[in-house]
């Protein structure tokens, strides 16, 4: 029995110990990502994960131009904007086809847009379509003939452009979703470089090249995603040669991949702020005082080169600096200077009562949360204010948070990616934006002028004049400092030192389309 | 026996009826909700309450529960929230994989575990014996999360001998072979922990049977010792060995929630992970009813095992 066991034992390692790692096939680009997509109906899902892999199946109207923020023609040649900004129509690429082989044009813009925001939509059911608000001024979408199309808006909105460059504007085809109904997100179908191919749950989705894409087709044969939640199996994974390209790299193993001659590292900042809110309603920050006090205290260097490990860097104001046209240069972050501090929170006359400081211990783009929210502990204990901390897991964390901090806290951990420069001041920093309005203004910051300005740039379509209104916004509320402005993140991604061509993008997306891999 | 087995699978459905229940009210009572997962900074009071009324989640917890009960009774057990897909669909996709990495896992153990007790047993005292109670001392306190990034770090990153995660290669394989080599590393990390349990009891148990008269009597028959143990004594310890090995499948299949969040196992453990900070309470409502429906089978097969080896418990 015992010898028997050995023997059997002994055959089956000798079977598959010499079956060695296989390599990734050349033209084939596997890529690690950090969880299984929910969906691949671009509509119903929120999340950059997912986006990663959907801005390779379908295409936009328009889309961000390679390395910029910044809008250019994708499924449309070009558009034109009404004087009044209510009226955007658009000139469709003729010819282009669904994956599925059903005609792209007028009327599958229309379709898409249709099914998202009409509830009386017959396939509006196939949804939900959570980030559908960001379409919310489409009042209507009239297909003016085969070729082109418009949107009425029902107020002028500046950012509409951007939004529809944003994953939920990616156009999907109507054949397919009238013939897959709410599966549609596990068959999906659209006009990207990239055609869906098969997806094993929790283990991979396979896009295959579209040898008729509109845009030239790619070199790479296919794209498999691969989801591998736990940080440590991704490193392994990219380590043993299972993986071509790994994205967000945790900061303690970037050094090691650096060192490597065998891997490339990347990093691209993006359009990320990591921020407290503080609470303006309540002592001790509804006075400005106190608030410059703790932007002052927060040593944001240490932060970002001790806890992030130069993965991010120091923010000055709430616009990310990867929004090049909006972002205001002249902005300074405020230096670190804990006697300036103090002296402010005398001013403040901040007489050393506890605070409440709400961390969260994880979520979307929160980095390090737990040590930051430490060190910044330790920072405001050394200028003498004594801060108590509470931790929330991140679901448990947005449902503190959003409502607004009044009668619970005095400040809270916040991080925000977005695609605009309106997105986040519009829904955090306006009056009409308090929590009780539905709005993120969860630290209930109130400044008339802010208010005008941020309201003026949404209808300005002129981008230069828009970028004025956005720096002067900057300038105030960075000298108000409703939040301590603390770190922009850069996306990383490592790939094999095989993989030519790979880029990161500003947006955050993954872009394939001109990445090779010959061996 | 067959009357017995219908009785004890009667028993089980107010136990799994009960577990519905507890799901329900717990995944109630943590905060955060479905809504909030998805729209993570998005969500506003605003858009929470549309995102809940599209989702269904407007009604109150009984009406949940009702319609939940109502649909699994037509084998319907809902539409997961976040992945947007049948939970059947999902849970039986997942289980499967589980199923493949807990069984393994539960025949390395069980024969690894009942060897590693009977030489221990057999050799009392001796050299065997002491490595052997030593490595089951190392194997019982060995947390099994570390153990599988250890072995992954050694035999996948450094000798590349196993993949590093999944379950079939990514490109081509999809054979027997292939899952055999990707399955290697997660079952033996996952079955150390029983093996170290059910040697000790193997051992324990053996040396009270070897202490027994009818073993003297047949050793004072002339019979080989190879026939002694095996066919005498094993066979007598088996009987209190084996209704441990039917708990130690709950224990696997609990213990699989790590090990396939390590190796990337597409398996119902780390499925229930996301689920539950997700809140996607029907999913993990599905997840746990399959989970618990299987402890109550590997339970029951344990115990008709025992019944078959032991004729006094008939």
């Amino acid at each position: 029995m015992k010898r028997f066991l050995a023997a059997a034992f002994a055959s089956a390692f000798l079977a598959f110990a010499p079956q060695v790692q296989a390599q990734t096939p050349p033209n084939i680009l596997v890529v690690g990502q950090i969880a299984e997509p929910k969906s691949l109906d671009p509509h119903a899902v929120t999340a950059v994960n997912d986006f990663r892999i959907l801005v390779n199946i379908y295409d936009g109207l328009v889309r961000y131009k390679d390395g910029t923020l910044e809008v250019e023609p994708s499924l449309a040649e070009s558009w034109t904007i009404s004087e009044d900004g209510k009226t955007y129509t658009f000139k469709l690429r003729e010819g282009v086809k669904f994956h599925d082989g059903s005609p792209f044009n007028a009327e599958a813009v229309k379709f898409n847009f249709d099914r998202m925001l009409n509830e009386e939509n017959p396939y509006h059911d196939t949804g939900p379509f959570p980030l559908a608000f960001f379409f919310s001024t489409v009042e209507e979408v009239v297909v003016d003939d085969e070729n082109t199309v418009t949107f009425n808006l029902s107020a002028p909105y500046a950012p509409f452009l951007s939004n529809l460059a944003y994953p939920t504007g990616l156009i999907v085809s109507p054949e397919a979703v009238k013939q897959y109904g709410k599966d549609f997100g596990r068959h999906p179908s659209g006009t990207g470089a990239y055609k869906f191919a098969e997806w094993q749950a929790n283990a991979k989705v396979v896009a295959v090249r579209n040898d008729d894409y509109w845009d030239g087709a790619p070199e790479l044969e296919a794209v498999i995603y691969r989801p591998i939640t736990d940080a440590n199996t991704r490193i392994a994974e990219m380590l043993s040669g299972g993986l071509d390209v790994m994205v967000e790299v945790p900061p303690d193993s970037l050094q090691q991949f650096k060192d490597d001659s065998t891997f490339q590292v990347l990093e691209q900042a993006g359009p990320h702020v990591w921020f407290l809110i503080l609470n303006a309603r309540e002592a001790p920050f509804d006075i400005k005082a106190a608030r410059q006090a703790a932007n002052y205290a927060i040593n944001k260097k240490a932060l970002v080169e001790n806890i992030l490990q130069g993965t991010a860097e120091v923010a000055a104001g709430p616009t990310p600096p990867a929004f090049a046209w909006a972002y205001n240069e002249s902005l300074e972050p405020y230096p670190y200077d804990p006697e300036k501090a103090k002296e402010l929170l005398k001013e403040a006359e901040y007489n050393g009562e506890e605070i409440t400081f709400y961390v969260t211990e994880g979520g979307s783009g929160m980095l390090d949360p737990i040590a930051m929210g430490t060190a910044i502990q330790a920072d405001l204990q050394a200028v003498g204010m004594k801060v108590k901390i509470e931790t929330y897991e991140w679901n448990t964390f947005l449902g503190k948070v959003n409502p607004g901090l009044q009668g619970k806290a005095a400040m809270a951990e916040m991080a925000w990616m977005t695609n605009d420069p309106d997105t986040l001041p519009f829904l955090a920093l306006r009056t009409e934006a308090m929590p009780e309005q539905g709005g993120f203004n969860s630290g209930y910051y109130s400044n008339a002028k802010v208010d005008e300005l941020l309201e003026k740039a949404r209808e300005e379509t002129d981008q230069a004049e828009r970028a004025k209104l956005y720096k002067e916004m900057q300038d105030i509320v960075h000298e108000d400092a409703p939040w301590v402005f603390v770190a922009n993140w850069k996306q990383n991604a490592v790939t094999k030192a095989s993989v030519e061509d790979f880029k990161l993008q500003p947006s955050f997306f993954l872009m394939l389309q001109d990445v090779k891999k010959p061996q | 026996m067959a009357a017995y087995i219908a009785k004890r699978l009667l028993a089980a459905i107010p136990v799994l009826f009960g577990l519905t229940i507890i799901v329900f009210l717990i995944m109630a009572m943590i905060p955060g909700d479905p809504a909030t997962a998805i729209l993570g900074s998005y969500a506003t009071p605003e858009n929470v309450a549309k995102l809940n009324r599209d989702l269904g989640l407007d009604k109150t917890l009984f009406e949940q529960y009702v319609i939940w009960i109502g649909n699994l009774f037509q084998g319907d057990l809902g539409r997961s929230y976040t992945l947007n897909r049948p939970v059947l669909d999902e849970v039986m996709e997942r289980f499967s994989a589980t199923l493949i990495l807990a069984g393994t896992s539960l025949v390395l153990c069980s024969i690894f575990g009942l060897l590693a007790g009977i030489v221990s047993a057999v050799r009392q005292y001796g050299w065997a014996d002491k490595i052997i109670t030593l490595l089951v001392l190392i194997g019982i306190s060995t947390p099994s999360f570390w153990l599988g990034l250890l072995l992954i770090l050694v035999f996948a990153v450094n000798l590349r001998l196993f993949p590093a995660s999944g379950m079939y290669a990514i490109y081509g394989g999809g054979d027997l072979a292939d899952l055999i080599h990707h399955l290697t590393l997660p079952a033996l990390t996952l079955s150390v922990v029983a093996t170290g349990v059910i040697a000790r009891l193997t051992r324990t148990a053996m040396l009270e049977v070897l202490r027994q008269d009818y073993i003297r009597t047949a050793r004072a028959k002339g019979l080989s010792e190879r026939k002694v143990i095996y066919k005498h004594a094993f066979k007598s310890a088996l009987v209190g060995v084996v209704p441990v090995i039917g708990i130690q499948a709950g224990f696997v299949i609990g213990g699989a929630v790590y090990i396939e969040t390590v190796f990337q196992w597409p398996g119902i453990g780390s499925m229930l992970v996301t689920a539950i900070s997700t809140r996607d309470l029907l999913l993990v409502q599905g997840g746990v009813l399959v989970v618990a429906a299987a402890y109550v089978l590997f339970n029951l097969l344990a115990d008709v095992v025992q019944t078959i080896l032991d004729p006094r418990l008939r």
